[in-house]
């Protein structure tokens, strides 16, 4: 199993795998699809953040956290927020009895604009504050947690609670969040009208060059000493402790990153979809969240992108067409992923679809692979290899040469064949 | 008169809290075995709670349309049902997913994450989207007062006792039986526990299905508290584990210390804020607290 894995982890490979990810959302989905589906699928690729960062977090580092959904609405809050005091200008918001400030606040009987809304008026503000609110929570949970080393599954069940406390909260405070509409109709971001196809068509290709950048980020990061060191954690920690390295801080470090992405992923999704709402931020999606990464492959940064995407086609597809199939698939695809193909998709693929490749491959050149190598291994070439290999090994028996012959050429051949 | 009131609501208050307690207790045993002792995820925990549930109402409801004669006792044979349906339920679910997972932790809590949900689409086929609620026999109903300007609803007076009986049941299976000593002894060394003659998948096996049973018995008793839908279960499972967990996952008087202790800071900040703001307080303070101790209240004794 770990043999397997490792390839994945080698800086040189998976360049091809980015490529072909870019040229399908660059290319092929703006060509196959309309704006209306090119929309539906950016706001899948705004989820693609959450499932990449959880191939660090869990697939890596083995460390899940049923939480990513906190995360996620916290990056998509900031920047909702953000649009929302731009949407409520004092001019289009003239008819509330206070205007000036978000129509929701005026339903809950609010006249003036809460304290903490007020830097959110400033874009700079509003993109730090999606970036460092995030990623200061994990770390406040990560350091509590991991330097007592909680982890596995305590660690999943309080970050499950977290998720349970924040949208319970949100919910409960309607005149601060927006309660369960959530923040709803937004409009321009300076002063630029993100509802337009245009904008929408610029929003996707944003989104999809920052998903094809985080993905970079994370082979970078994976390739790298600490990629080693959270596959050795997962494994063996206490090894790992003992070799001297500070645990913990690698396993906050990982956590605040995957934060991080999952906020980036938000505030693209508000963006994209006009709206956020604690719907998004609730133990149910933040366990599908999980199941994107885990259909995708969860040690596979491009396989969990196509995973998030082929979860969410089915979930619009069969909740539109067969709304009572649905539930049961899911719970076949979260039983059937962890029973059958704890490697997901990309599991399949590496295992599968790619020896068959290779199998079809050398099929073809089998010729050009037996001159090369084959020699000393069939008997006919026997006189061939003597007579080349000369006189220094003019008295190696037939048991010298088979001796001497399997360990380049006859894996190869045996596989060609 | 001022100073009755004070004391009638301050004992109106205890006994919320107390009914609230009960309510959680029952919730968390079940848990409190598979989780605590086998150390077993089960997202699906709710799930068999609504099994329980609907159980109490088809069998209300069949027993009305039958044998209404018999509908007084039904509910009570009915809560039997509830357990035996759960156990079976659980020993299936168990025999089929649960056992090939033991070794991944966290891949179980997504397989019976998928459980519960194919469960909850089940629930939706069989018994439709409205929620149901099953009807109450009669004795019931109501509430008594001792004292003037107490007033305390019979239903959880119900849920109390039965919560008692449920927690010295399993006391006794636990600390008494033939069945808890194989259940301890496996937990403390399965392989130990193989090679002096305990089958410990048996064991594994049984200790699930009883954990579900429990949980059914749960749902049963909630019924008469409220009504019960095809998703009623995912309200009650991140509760459970907060109990269990806060309780110090090995020990059953943990998960009842950590019951009382949830409930009464609950009821009581209910009383000053608004439920949902209740709610959270109560949550960030267990979070809170299981992250300067995530051992729980109660730890229990063995070598990490």
């Amino acid at each position: 199993m770990t043999t397997k894995r490792l390839p994945l982890l080698s800086p040189e490979r998976g360049l091809g795998s980015i490529i072909a990810l870019a040229a399908v959302i660059f290319v092929l989905f703006p060509l196959v699809f309309d704006i209306f589906r090119l929309n539906l699928i950016g706001k899948y690729l705004s989820y693609a953040f959450v499932a990449v960062g959880l191939v660090l977090l869990w697939g890596y580092g083995g460390i899940l956290s049923l939480g990513q959904g906190v995360f996620f609405g916290l990056g998509g809050y900031c920047m909702a927020m953000f649009l929302k005091l731009e949407a409520s200008d004092p001019v289009s918001t003239k008819i509330q009895s206070t205007p000036g400030i978000p129509d929701f606040m005026d339903w809950n009987q609010l006249t003036a604009l809460p304290a903490f809304w007020e830097p959110f008026k400033f874009l700079p503000f509003a993109l730090l504050a999606m970036l460092v609110i995030p990623a200061a929570l994990a770390y406040v949970m990560g350091a509590a947690m991991f330097k007592r080393r909680v982890g596995g599954v305590y660690f999943a069940i309080i970050t499950q609670a977290v998720a349970l406390i924040l949208s319970v909260l949100i919910i409960g405070q309607q005149g601060y969040t927006g309660g369960v509409n959530g923040i709803t109709d937004l409009k321009t971001l300076l002063g630029w009208d993100i509802r337009t196809e245009s904008a929408k068509y610029i929003l996707y290709y944003a989104n999809g060059v920052l998903l094809i950048g985080a993905i970079l980020v994370c082979r970078h990061l994976l390739s790298s000493k600490l990629g080693m060191l959270l596959l050795a954690l997962r494994d063996k920690e206490d090894r790992v402790r003992f070799s001297g390295y500070d645990v913990a801080n690698f396993k906050i470090f990982v956590f605040c990153f995957a934060a991080m992405l999952c906020a980036v992923g938000g505030a693209l999704f508000t963006l994209q979809v006009g709206f956020m709402s604690p719907s998004f931020v609730g133990i149910v999606p933040s366990i599908e969240m999980v199941i994107f990464a885990a259909v995708g492959g969860r040690l596979s940064l491009v396989g969990a992108v196509y995973g998030t995407l082929l979860v969410n086609f089915g979930k619009t597809y069969f909740s539109e067409t067969f709304p009572d199939l649905w539930l049961l698939l899911m719970a076949a695809l979260f039983i059937g992923v962890v029973l059958g193909f704890p490697n997901g998709l990309a599991g399949l693929w590496e295992s599968h679809v790619k020896p068959w490749w290779r199998r079809r491959g050398n099929a073809t050149r089998l010729p050009v692979v037996g001159e090369a190598r084959q020699g000393g291994v069939m008997a006919d070439d026997k006189p061939a290899l003597r007579e080349r290999d000369g006189a220094p090994v003019i008295n190696t028996t037939a048991s010298g040469v088979s001796a001497m012959s399997p360990s380049p050429a006859s894996p190869t051949w045996r596989s060609a064949n | 008169m001022a100073f009755e009131d004070i004391g009638g609501i301050i004992a109106m208050q205890g006994f919320a809290g107390l009914s609230l307690f009960s309510v959680l207790l029952l919730m968390a045993l079940g848990l409190a075995i598979i989780f605590g002792q086998m150390g077993v995820i089960n997202m699906a925990h709710g799930e068999f709670m609504t099994i329980g549930a609907y159980t109490i109402y088809l069998f209300t409801s069949l027993a009305q349309a039958h044998l209404p004669s018999l509908a007084p006792y039904s509910f009570v044979i009915a809560i039997g049902g509830a357990f035996l349906i759960a156990f079976v339920v659980g020993y299936l679910a168990e025999y089929l997913l649960i056992r090939h997972l033991y070794r991944r932790p966290l891949d179980t809590l997504l397989a019976t994450w998928g459980l519960s949900l194919g469960m909850q689409q089940i629930f939706r086929s069989t018994f439709g989207a409205k929620e149901v609620s099953p009807e109450v026999p009669e004795w019931l109903l109501g509430s008594f007062q001792p004292v003037e300007g107490i007033d305390i609803p019979i239903n959880g007076v119900f849920v109390m006792g039965l919560t008692l009986l449920v927690t010295g049941v399993v006391f006794i299976l636990l600390y008494r039986s033939r069945w808890g000593l194989c259940v301890r002894a496996t937990v403390a060394n399965r392989t130990m526990s193989n090679a002096v003659g305990i089958n410990t998948k048996k064991v594994d096996r049984l200790t699930f299905a009883i954990g579900c049973g429990i949980a059914g018995i749960a749902g049963a008793a909630f019924t008469t508290i409220g009504s019960t839908g095809p998703t009623s279960g995912s309200l009650y499972i991140v509760d459970s584990f907060l109990v269990v967990t806060f309780g110090g996952a090995a020990s059953l008087l943990g998960t009842i210390a950590s019951a009382f202790g949830i409930a009464q800071t609950q009821s009581i900040t209910e009383f000053f804020l608004t439920g949902s703001m209740a709610k959270v307080l109560t949550l960030l303070l267990i979070v809170t607290i299981l992250m300067i101790r995530p051992q729980g209240l109660f730890a229990a004794k063995i070598r990490r």
